[in-house]
């Protein structure tokens, strides 16, 4: 705004200067049109419609055309134009329907000449005839075009839009007898004005209303739309089919839409909504704005060129009642803002940067990157000569790996895959982090697993009777996991299909299926815990988690511990009391062959070395006397916590805050948690550990990260006969009428889980399938297939 | 708790099958249950609709592919068949595009969490006193994992949603007094406040469940067999006949008492109908050469505009809400005030200045995306439905009498259309029909049978749901225009 020029052209004999300059109007402004002779601008809209005369410096108010003492809605203007062959003739649309034309030449002081009371809705746009002095064209809501003579009382003819409502018509530059019309469905059609019959041809340009279309000034075929669909698209209608050939995305429904004098490739547009800029953009550059013109503080209503021949001034009105004239030296240029170069880190440490050419090829003849950089791979756009943007557009790609080896993550993949991070109790957590970080050479993190473990599960906690047996057993035995043999057992337990299928319907966090085994915790713990919606009751579901394995070694137990169950209740005493319960024989058999909830190897159950656990007892003894609470230590921790964050290893703080959950969380700030969680989580999907990073979703009890589950949780599915997708219904399909997945046993639809054979494709509900092939090995369909479950 | 709502869902959903089934299965299974003692719920209502002879509503079972697939759709989508559903399907066209947009505002990804969802439902249904709406939502709470006490009243709820209740409260009864302070206030909350995209998402369904209430009062709907209201456990009387029998019987009497009685007014209201359609051609002809004067027609939307004020239905017979329902909104005496009334002035609104197609899509669109599409779509099925009937008349072109019912509407919120001539209402609408329509759309809890009797008193009971899909989504506009209109300010 500031930096104000003066430009100066010389059009054929007359002189037109400027600068950026505006005026306040009185009301809001809903349309404008500049005289023939570039120095009058009319504005209009439901309360104002003026004439101002642009000067060097100013606008300066020429003629209120609104007068008489009781405004009607005539002078409710929705669109204006003025004449480009007769500078006294202007039309204005009102509001209720009323075409009105006005004669500056009359002497008195009310201008009004003509009024077309025919349009039974508003009328949303008027059109002069490019060289005819006394025909216009105008569109209503009511879905009817009509051609005015001005020497005639009423309309020529009428075009019919078949009762979609017209946003806009023009006439053709070129074409005598054309002019083209937008449709609210989102249709153009083209016209022949002396065919009132029908329409020479039509076409769905956009999705939603059109509001806008115009004519290029000097190639005969090509026209511009803008829709409510935020495009801009330009059409060439030389050809046989109108054919789409520049289609420009912006931010906002496309309101306007202005082809910018004698630059072929220029058009302006404005937005009816949100957006309050004008906007000048290359039609061949969709992307970036040409030019950007950012003085409105409400929507542009109105823009027009000021000189058919000039491409450096812009006139736009608005809804915040003011008119401006825009020069187009003063447009800001969003490109030059842009950033041409662009840096990323790759997922093992490689780093890739695209520049402008120059740039790059100063660099690297000085070598720069020497250090680190073994090959770099570069890559140049090819020019083309013909591209418009020559200039700009050539960047070049550099691409610097990192030596094999020395960057490698495996470490990082490796611990995230074999961490627990939940379903047992805090010591053996600890112990089972610590020993996966020790096999993989990470002395620090696994001395810190170590001292969590020393620091929160002190014997001081536990009742002292349990204290030596929970020592003795808990480090050395994992608790007992559930394992394909249970499963089968408990599955007619749990209820029928029914039940299964509710449930995996309600959880939609339960989108980790460690394995089959685990299918029915996850969906248990789930359930407890949207339940019970309390954020912080994930530990709770948990610790429930726990109760439930125990009873599902004995069903009996389970149905008369079930208002337990339901209900969440203190967990801290009960989770000792799950170590000790089950010391008996027959867990430790289970023990032996049960596979472990992370899908991790089977061994990484918990055998920690035996010297390790003995030292941990001496300690924790030592510290047992000494009588230090935990809480002594929340802000040492939360401090480690930080600094492994701040190193880069948000895999460790997350872990940490995860295994121990309430007795740090209320130290450390949400935002900052929240932080952690997002990093680790974006980390893990890129390296696709995909269930792990959803573990780590559900564990969470930040609230923005759990809900990260709970978003597009629709699976879409096509249909296994034809092949289409299944729009309505997961299983059955419009097209074919059949049911897609039916289950052998029971010939039903499934709609939970499913499990199939893959030598011969058959199957159904998991529960009817184990109990089939329990009975025989034969597959349930009757093909003679022997099917193998495992 | 959990198991108990399941339990719970089990059974409803049993009973809603086997209300599907019909009479001779449930004859068939009900000697079993009784042995086993347990209590079986009898419907207390007769069909799906208060107002509506169950005859008349399609039944279950006799639908066409397409009705099927609706029905489908429905119920894999709620778990249920609604009586909304079974009243609605009048008018095929209109329930898909309906229940698509409702299964979008209450189940598929959107800014607000699932429970926030239906509990804006419960407090927009509540605003009315829309006890069938509460009872359907305060379910679905529960089963999506709602906090019971929550139910209690709006104190429970978390601050953030308390903070909704004033905007409900305006929303529902006096839309043209909302603010951007309103708006503000609800945004720059600290930490209560709202995202722009989780207020576009509440105004929606804050307008969409108020205008459901209106269509459930307006149609009669009764309640759901399983929520209160909806049942009974009196075992049937000592005959052996089925609780559908009886009912049915009570039925027909009841159905010719009405006869006999309306047989007095049948020629009346014969022409009733003439006349409407005599008015409507007179207005299409005369179109062409009479010309309001612009004065005229200025006053004439103030005239209408006041007028509306006046209609009102005599018998004022004040609606005790019942206990349940009202404790999910404060300040009950907030009711519909007329627009030109009350003592300051509101400006008119002007819908060419600000209207849905324009500038309302857009903004709904850019924060809650594809609903906008969705809401635009039922605007049109509901603003050019028609099967050019009228009563017993055929190939009748109605769009000026939709038109004139929609405008009306618009005028009693105070939204004004520059190119419509409001003397066309006075023509076109009679007086009983203003009343049904005030009632429906300001306060529908007062609705009653002898309103929805009285008016076009000809035409079919199918007519008479379109009717209400005209006035619901013409609230529904109305109200979404305001609250917009307000963002849309505080924006700029």
């Amino acid at each position: 705004m500031e930096k104000m020029s003066r430009v100066t052209t010389a059009l054929g004999g007359s002189v037109l200067t400027g600068r950026t300059m505006h005026c306040h109007l009185d009301a809001p402004a809903n349309a404008i049109s500049v005289c023939r002779d570039a120095a009058q601008v009319v504005v209009a809209g439901r309360s104002i419609f003026k004439i101002y005369a642009i000067e060097e410096e100013q606008f300066v108010e020429k003629l209120n055309l609104r007068v008489g003492r009781k405004p009607s809605l005539n002078l409710s203007c929705a669109d204006v134009v003025w004449h480009q062959m007769d500078e006294n003739l202007l039309a204005t649309a009102a509001t209720n329907g009323v075409v009105v034309t006005w004669n500056l030449g009359r002497p008195s002081r009310n201008k009004q000449d003509q009024l077309f009371t025919e349009h039974k809705r508003t009328v949303n746009k008027v059109c002069f005839h490019p060289t005819e002095a006394h025909v216009l064209l105008s569109g209503s809501q009511d879905g009817f075009m009509k051609c005015f003579d001005l020497r005639r009382k009423d309309s020529v003819s009428t075009f019919s839009g078949q009762s979609e409502s017209v946003r806009d018509v023009q006439f053709s530059i070129r074409d005598y007898f054309t002019f083209a019309s937008t449709f609210e469905n989102g249709n153009v059609q083209l016209w022949d004005i002396r065919r009132p019959d029908r329409c020479e041809r039509m076409f769905t340009a956009h999705n939603g209303p059109v509001f806008c279309c115009d004519w290029h000034p000097e190639d005969r075929g090509w026209l511009a739309t803008g829709g409510r669909d935020k495009m801009v698209k330009v059409w060439d209608m030389a050809t046989h089919r109108a054919k789409e050939v520049h289609c420009v995305q912006t931010i906002a429904s496309v309101a306007r839409v202005k082809w910018r004098p004698e630059c072929r490739h220029h058009l302006a547009t404005c937005s009816m909504m949100v957006d309050h800029n004008v906007y000048v953009w290359d039609v061949r550059r969709p992307f970036v704005p040409a030019a950007m013109f950012e003085e409105h503080r409400d929507v542009t209503t109105g823009i027009a060129w000021r000189h058919p021949h000039d491409p450096s001034f812009l006139l736009s009105g608005s809804k915040d009642s003011t008119l401006y004239q825009h020069l187009f030296r003063d447009a800001s240029q969003p490109v030059e803002r842009a950033n041409p170069e662009g840096l990323c880190y790759g997922l093992f440490g490689d780093l890739a940067f695209a520049a402008k050419e120059s740039l790059v090829a100063t660099e690297s003849g000085r070598k720069p990157y020497a250090g680190d950089r073994r090959h770099p791979i570069f890559f140049k756009r090819k020019l083309d000569p013909a591209e418009p943007f020559a200039g700009l557009a050539s960047s070049a790609l550099n691409v610097f790996e990192i030596e094999p080896g020395s960057g490698s993550m495996s470490w990082f993949v490796d611990t995230a895959e074999r961490y627990a991070l939940a379903g047992r109790p805090l010591a053996e957590l600890c112990d089972h982090n610590a020993k996966v970080a020790r096999e993989l050479g990470r002395n620090q993190v696994a001395q810190t697993w170590t001292m969590l473990r020393i620091i929160y599960c002190s014997p001081g906690l536990v009742p002292t009777t349990n204290l030596n047996h929970s020592m003795g057993k808990g480090s050395s035995c994992g608790l007992p996991l559930m394992n394909s043999f249970n499963l089968k057992d408990m599955a007619p337990g749990l209820g029928s299909e029914t039940r299964l299928d509710r449930s995996k319907g309600d959880t939609r966090s339960d989108t980790v299926l460690l394995d089959s085994s685990a299918t029915l915790i996850t969906n248990e713990d789930n359930e407890e815990t949207e339940g019970s919606d309390v954020p912080t009751d994930y530990l709770l579901g948990d610790v429930e988690g726990e109760d439930d394995e125990l009873y599902l070694l004995d069903p009996e137990h389970a149905h008369s511990e079930e208002p337990e169950y339901v209900l969440p209740q203190e967990a801290f005493p009960l989770r000792h009391e799950i170590v000790d319960t089950p010391p008996g024989p027959e867990h430790l058999q289970d023990k032996a062959d049960s596979p472990h909830v992370s899908g991790s190897e089977a061994d990484a159950a918990s055998l920690v070395p035996v010297d390790s656990s003995f030292s941990l007892i001496s300690v924790s003894h030592a510290l047992c006397d000494s009588r230090l609470p935990p809480d002594f230590f929340s802000a040492l921790v939360c401090d480690m916590l930080r600094f492994y964050a701040e190193q880069g290893d948000v895999q460790m703080a997350v872990s940490v805050l995860i295994v121990l959950g309430e007795r740090v969380r209320k130290d450390i700030d949400e935002q900052t948690q929240e932080h952690w969680y997002t990093s680790y989580i974006d980390l893990l999907q890129r390296f696709c550990l995909w269930n792990v990073s959803n573990q780590v979703v559900k564990l969470s009890t930040s609230r923005a990260i759990s809900c990260l589950n709970q978003a597009s949780t629709t699976l879409h599915v096509n249909c296994s006969h034809c092949k289409r997708p299944m729009s309505s219904r997961g299983w059955v399909c419009d097209r074919c009428r059949r049911c897609a997945s039916m289950c052998a046993v029971c010939h039903h639809v499934v709609k939970g889980l499913f499990v199939w054979c893959q030598g011969c494709s058959h199957g159904g509900h998991l529960q009817h399938i184990m109990k089939w092939l329990e009975g025989s090995s034969h597959c349930p369909a009757g093909c003679g297939h022997l099917c193998e479950y495992s | 708790m959990r198991l108990a709502t399941a339990a719970n869902e089990a059974y409803t959903a049993s009973l809603a099958v086997s209300e599907l089934l019909g009479c001779k299965q449930c004859g068939g299974s009900r000697g079993q249950d009784e042995e086993l003692g347990i209590r079986i719920p009898r419907p207390l209502g007769h069909g799906p609709s208060r107002f509506i002879p169950e005859k008349e509503i399609l039944q279950v079972g006799s639908e066409d592919a397409q009705m099927h697939t609706l029905f489908t759709d429905s119920f894999a989508a709620l778990g249920r068949l609604d009586n909304i559903t079974l009243v609605m399907v009048f008018h095929p066209q209109y329930l898909e595009s309906f229940l698509k947009t409702q299964h979008y505002l209450l189940q598929m990804d959107g800014p607000l969490p699932l429970h926030y969802r239906h509990y804006i439902g419960i407090m927009a249904a509540a605003r009315h006193q829309c006890s069938y709406l509460v009872n359907l939502h305060v379910n679905d709470f529960l089963h999506v994992g709602g906090d019971p006490k929550w139910l209690n009243g709006l104190e429970n709820a978390p601050q953030k949603l308390q903070n909704l209740g004033e905007l409900n409260k305006v929303l529902a009864h006096r839309p043209w007094l909302i603010t951007k302070e309103h708006i503000e206030g609800l945004l720059k909350a600290e930490e209560h406040s709202w995202s722009l995209a989780e207020l576009v998402h509440a105004v929606v369904l804050l307008t969409h469940y108020h205008s459901l209430a209106s269509f459930t009062f307006g149609c009669g709907i009764s309640p759901e067999i399983h929520c209160d209201g909806g049942h009974t456990f009196r075992p049937p009387s000592v005959s052996n006949y089925c609780i559908c029998d009886i009912t049915n019987g009570n039925h027909s009497v009841d159905e010719m008492q009405v006869n006999s009685a309306g047989n007095v007014s049948v020629s009346d209201s014969f022409f009733e109908v003439e006349a409407l359609m005599e008015k409507m051609k007179q207005l299409q002809e005369c179109r062409e050469e009479e010309e309001a004067s612009q004065e005229e027609m200025a006053s004439r939307f103030e005239i209408e505009k006041r007028e509306s004020m006046f209609v009102f239905s005599s018998d004022d017979d004040e609606v005790t809400p019942a206990r349940d329902v009202s404790r999910h909104f404060e300040d009950t005496s907030y009711g519909y005030k007329d627009f030109s009334r009350h003592g300051m002035h509101v400006p008119t609104f002007r819908v060419q200045d600000y209207c849905w197609e324009d500038h309302g899509y857009s903004l709904v669109n850019r924060l809650y995306p594809d609903v906008g599409q969705l809401i635009d779509e039922k605007f049109h099925i509901a603003y050019n439905l028609t099967y050019n009937t009228m009563a017993m008349h055929k190939d009748v072109d109605t769009s000026m009498l939709r038109r004139a019912i929609w405008n009306y509407i618009h005028c009693m919120f105070g939204i004004r259309y520059d190119d419509y001539d409001y003397g066309e209402i006075n023509q076109l609408l009679d007086r009983s029909f203003k009343v049904y329509i005030k009632t429906v759309v300001c306060t529908p809890e007062k609705v009653t049978k002898r309103m929805y009797d009285s008016f076009w008193r000809q035409f079919k009971h199918s007519e008479k749901v379109h009717v209400n899909l005209l006035l619901i989504e013409a609230r529904m506009q109305a109200e979404l225009l305001y609250a917009l209109r307000a963002i849309t300010r505080y924006m700029t």
